[in-house]
């Protein structure tokens, strides 16, 4: 098995401003998966989400066999809709909880989740490093707010996250501060809307 | 550029993200968010959230069978995805969704106002009210949790304007009376978890008819 740190091809390392910027290791891989239908990266994102996936559906209920179940269908997914990765409005572990929990809908209780409308995507795009590392900056500082609440508060977060609470239970604060990662996402989705309209 | 007002309270976000919101509120959520950036900015953040989660979930080994297998399938033929369903005019996706592409049935609901049910069952409702401009919706208050989005015209009642993208959340406590303002015929989503019930005497006749 190759090891999890796949080489970028010459020339497809991200630069900004001439410098070359580093991306986690996750947003590697699934870029990786996205441009070059890289299978290796593919594998290291298996063996990172694969069994963090079946920790999250056994803990909510789901038995092992239906587990696994889940785990093929959602790294499926992963694979199959690497297209609609965006890595300036999503970093890698939201955009599989997201495909996770639409697939355990879907499966569980056999409904289709209402979605909200695609944002159109310019044609060319080329990305912007700066924000896509600031995102996962913002994305780390989640984890580690997340590992600094108490056993009892992040069992409550835990619940709500994974819809074992009503919006009449899930009080206005989760105790997650969402305020600034909620700001940077929102400037990746104002840069897309001034592309659209050709204002840059 | 954005001028709406009313947003959806984070809590309520938050159960549409963890997936424990009902369908009819998730249709109302999810055309919200269609129509409102910080909504889905606010949307993709709570899905860091969970992520954030997922990312720190112990780690349960899976089967080197599962993942033979998905790794053998990368290559398998399979059919491609459904074209995105698209905004029909001031319908956003989500209600062109729930109403299987097809345009709206409107039924009257007596002078100035008709409906078109999109979904009906035991986790509440979801429907488009039209009401023409200066009628108001009959007099109603709410045995649970109710959510109007308006998606053309304007209404106003007790607790403020309501334009295009503005979300009313109401609950059993507000007795509220929305009148559609002049201009085009105001077009809503709402739906409910419990039937309506009308205070006046006349919309209770009907209710059994119209299931409001």
């Amino acid at each position: 098995m190759r090891p999890c740190n796949p080489v970028i091809a010459e020339g497809n390392s991200p630069v900004q401003d001439g410098q070359p910027i580093a991306y986690s290791a996750q947003t590697t891989w699934m870029l990786a998966v996205r441009d070059h239908r890289d299978k290796a990266a593919f594998a290291c994102l298996f063996d990172h989400f694969g069994p963090r996936l079946r920790g999250m559906l056994m803990r909510s209920g789901v038995s092992a066999a239906q587990a696994e179940d889940i785990v093929q269908d959602v790294m499926l997914s992963v694979w199959r809709k690497a297209a609609s990765f965006n890595p300036e409005r999503a970093d890698v572990a939201g955009w599989v909880f997201q495909i996770a929990r639409n697939r355990k809908i879907d499966i569980i209780r056999r409904e289709r989740r209402p979605v909200p409308e695609d944002l159109s995507e310019p044609t060319v795009d080329e990305a912007d490093g700066e924000q896509i590392v600031a995102l996962e900056q913002e994305a780390a500082k989640l984890r580690r707010a997340l590992s600094a609440l108490s056993p009892e508060q992040r069992s409550v977060v835990e619940r709500a996250y994974m819809g074992d609470l009503t919006h009449a239970e899930i009080q206005a604060e989760t105790g997650l501060p969402l305020g600034t990662i909620k700001s940077r996402i929102r400037l990746g989705i104002e840069r897309l809307r001034h592309e659209l309209k050709g204002d840059r | 550029m954005q001028s709406i007002h009313h947003h959806i309270p984070d809590s309520l976000l938050a159960a549409y993200v963890s997936g424990a919101l009902p369908r009819p509120f998730g249709v109302v959520v999810a055309a919200h968010v269609s129509l409102c950036e910080t909504c889905r900015a606010a949307m993709l953040a709570h899905e860091a959230a969970g992520g954030a989660i997922l990312d720190s979930f112990e780690p349960i080994e899976v089967s080197s069978d599962l993942r033979e297998r998905v790794l053998a399938s990368l290559d398998d033929e399979v059919a491609p995805e459904p074209a995105p369903v698209q905004a029909d005019g001031p319908l956003p996706a989500p209600v062109v969704e729930a109403l299987g592409g097809r345009k709206p049935k409107w039924r009257s609901l007596g002078p100035g106002a008709s409906q078109c049910i999109l979904e009906h069952g035991a986790a509440g409702s979801v429907r488009l009210l039209k009401i023409s401009p200066g009628y108001e919706v009959p007099d109603h208050s709410h045995n649970g949790l109710e959510l109007t989005l308006v998606l053309q015209g304007a209404f106003r009642d007790v607790t403020g304007r309501y334009g295009r993208g503005d979300l009313e959340v109401a609950d059993s406590d507000l007795e509220h009376t929305p009148i559609a303002e002049q201009g085009e015929a105001c077009i809503c989503l709402a739906a409910s978890d419990a039937p309506l019930k009308f205070s006046s005497l006349i919309p209770r006749i009907f209710q059994p008819i119209f299931r409001i």
